[in-house]
């Protein structure tokens, strides 16, 4: 288990989120943690979390293989997510996995040859207003079809990183994965990175352009009116 | 039965006053999730007010607002609030923002365009409940979601807001953004806690709930995040204004998020009980073509309405007569070219790759499903296979550990209750099988 000072470092930061006595709440932040040194959840890296908590190696698989993010087997740097849901599904998400399939040649939860690119069908991203969606590292690529999704997936086999639709510029999964542990973004683009896509904003565009506002309020009125009588604020204490 | 939707370009005035932005108006500001612009609309104004009341006060008002859950169960918050006993113990607000359900798609945009409007109102919520410590668990995959609200935290408490003696109230709170990392299961409010303390997101056996036995066996409140989201404007605008933005027994705006066979998908703030009629109105109408055959009021767990319910009014009890559940108000809409058979295959296998194991009913009776309907669909359905589903779904609804293995079963009972014939058609041979039996190895 050789992990470099920053990582027990940064266990011990994820530690002290929880209170005396309830560190095994880090667990799952952990498990990012070791996802972002090595690809994914290695023996090493449950040996690790297990040691950084105190419980057992087979406490800690049973927790790593309960859910998908976590990866059994080690990862492209581009992890590319195709909704095939009921909805994205009817608007062509099965269609965009399948494209994707052939051109990388991998099927649901493989990786390419080259090791770059790990391909998987997703259950639903939250995203339905802009089916069929693709994530690639969990940021947003809304309204895809085949040769949106085909041109994606070339761009990031040149090396290149196409800009999302929705969500940060891309970082690697292992960069990613530090983020996933509950560390902050320090790249100010990645906190700048596009929240307001069109169909988030359609209600309230829609509203603002018809000249529609939610009724006026006095943000002073008490609170409550007990028995006819309004109860005034406390005293400041 | 379907129904043609006329697309006006511009929607009716009549329709055009459903639209209450409210929750959504600050997404419209680009820079709104940083504390300085914020700050400048209305930001943290409803923390200020709401310090100057006491606890039971600002329950009782929550209660006076009609106020309910935005997760899906709609609970009375105030009430849910007021559950937690006040009895000198660690208390904890957890927020749900496990948002996962198929079809809903509000809970993201706004964590990611509002965080600050998030972060203030768990403040509210802790202190009406006496909790120092609130964490919120954010789907693992809804990284932008984390990454702002994490800067929004960070914020916050370099401006007072959070830390110790919070704008010198002496209320102190920590709050935690806690990444998920993939299991629709933890969603359930339960499996969310057993999640957070670090093990598999599996539920619980209630009683005991966790107003008194939560988080590390202590008194939890847990609330969804567009439920906690809207409590600041709620502090700020009244109990009566809330209630006024709603329709009767339905207090307050609703974000309805419309995906499927609409022009203009997205999200619509609009009064609680806006019919699906308005909302396909200001959606732009039908896409080209498309002719509306059925949709789910409130994501894939609640059973699919027909065209025929195009003018119930999409709130807690009117969907309950119709006969579903308003839920998320995730209103997917599929028209006539989207086959509800092949719908249900996909939600099941939804199901099923999401069934956590715990409960027998859940783990095969998902697992099951998805054969017979690849039977069905491959061509090779019996006749009996409609009765083994409904048998099925018997055995699943009310006697799996959570809801979601009675989530499971709504587009299945729903759809055999409405489409029978399209299941028909494919056991009859009138319609190509989608699959070739021999690959999929259906028998």
């Amino acid at each position: 288990m050789n992990y470099p000072e920053k990582i027990r470092e940064q266990a011990e930061a994820i530690l002290v989120r929880y209170p005396e006595g309830r560190e095994r709440s880090a667990l799952l932040p952990l498990l990012h943690l070791v996802q972002s040194h090595d690809g994914y959840v290695s023996e090493d890296g449950i040996a690790f979390c297990a040691e950084v908590l105190g419980i057992t190696k087979a406490q800690v698989q049973a927790v790593s293989t309960f859910y998908t993010m976590y990866k059994r087997e080690p990862a492209g740097d581009w992890l590319v997510s195709v909704c095939t849901n009921t909805l994205c599904q009817a608007k062509g998400g099965q269609k965009v996995f399948d494209a994707l399939s052939d051109e990388l040649d991998v099927g649901h939860d493989e990786t390419t040859v080259d090791g770059k690119i790990t391909l998987e069908h997703a259950e639903c991203l939250a995203a339905c207003d802009y089916a069929p969606v693709v994530t690639v590292n969990y940021e947003f690529y809304d309204d895809m079809d085949e040769a949106k999704a085909l041109d994606l997936v070339r761009e990031l086999k040149e090396g290149r990183r196409p800009v999302p639709s929705r969500g940060a510029p891309l970082c690697t999964l292992r960069e990613i994965s530090v983020q996933l542990a509950g560390f902050e973004e320090e790249r100010p683009a990645g906190l700048e990175g596009n929240a307001q896509g069109e169909a988030t904003l359609a209600g309230a565009r829609l509203a603002a352009e018809a000249g529609i506002t939610a009724p006026a309020f006095d943000p002073d009125a008490p609170l409550l009116a007990d028995d006819g009588a309004v109860k005034q604020p406390e005293e400041a204490k | 039965m379907s129904v043609t939707v006329p697309g006006p370009r511009r929607p009716r005035e009549a329709v055009l006053d459903k639209l209450k932005p409210v929750i959504t108006k600050r997404w419209l500001s680009p820079g709104a999730w940083r504390l300085e612009v914020y700050e400048q609309l209305d930001g943290y104004k409803a923390l200020r007010k709401a310090l100057k009341y006491s606890q039971a006060d600002l329950i009782a008002f929550m209660k006076e607002s009609g106020h309910r859950g935005r997760g899906g169960a709609g609970f009375p918050v105030g009430m849910k609030w007021q559950f937690v006993p006040d009895d000198g113990q660690d208390h904890y607000l957890v927020v749900n923002a496990d948002e996962g359900e198929p079809g809903t798609c509000k809970d993201l945009p706004l964590m990611m365009n509002d965080p600050h409007a998030v972060i203030e109102g768990i403040i509210i919520a802790s202190y009406a409940i006496k909790a120092s410590r609130a964490y919120v668990y954010v789907r693992g995959e809804a990284i932008h979601a984390a990454r702002r609200l994490r800067n929004a935290v960070r914020e916050a408490k370099e401006a007072g807001y959070l830390g110790k003696d919070i704008l010198g109230s002496g209320f102190d709170l920590e709050v935690v953004i806690h990444s998920g990392a993939g299991a629709y299961i933890c969603g359930e409010e339960t499996a969310l806690l057993d999640s957070l303390e670090g093990k598999r997101g599996q539920p619980r056996l209630r009683p005991p709930f966790p107003a008194t036995h939560g988080l590390y066996n202590k008194p939890t409140c847990i609330n969804n995040v567009g439920t906690i989201a809207a409590v600041p404007h709620i502090v700020l605008g009244g109990a009566e204004w809330w209630k006024s933005l709603g329709s009767e027994n339905a207090a307050g705006t609703m974000i309805y998020s419309l995906s499927g066979r609409v022009k203009r998908p997205g999200q619509y703030e609009c009064s609680l009980g806006t019919t699906l009629r308005e909302l396909i109105e200001l959606a732009g109408g039908m896409q080209e073509g498309h002719e509306l055959r059925y949709f789910t009021p409130g994501g894939s767990s609640t059973p699919m309405l027909s065209a025929d319910s195009i003018d119930v009014p999409l709130d807690f009890d009117n969907v309950a007569k119709a006969g579903s559940i308003l839920g998320t108000t995730a209103v997917m809409v599929f028209s006539d070219q989207d086959c509800p058979v092949v719908a249900c295959w996909r939600w099941i296998k939804f199901y099923a790759h999401e069934s956590c194991g715990k409960c027998t009913p859940c783990r095969e009776g998902n697992y099951w499903m998805v054969r017979v309907y690849e039977r069905i669909l491959s061509g090779r359905g019996q006749m009996g296979d409609l009765n083994l589903l409904e048998s099925a779904c018997k055995n699943l609804l009310g006697r799996s550990f959570c809801g979601l293995g009675d989530g499971a079963t709504s587009c299945v009972t729903s759809s055999l209750k409405f489409f029978r014939q399209d299941y028909l058609d494919y056991i009859e041979g009138h319609k190509t099988p989608l699959f070739d039996a021999e690959k999929i190895g259906a028998h």
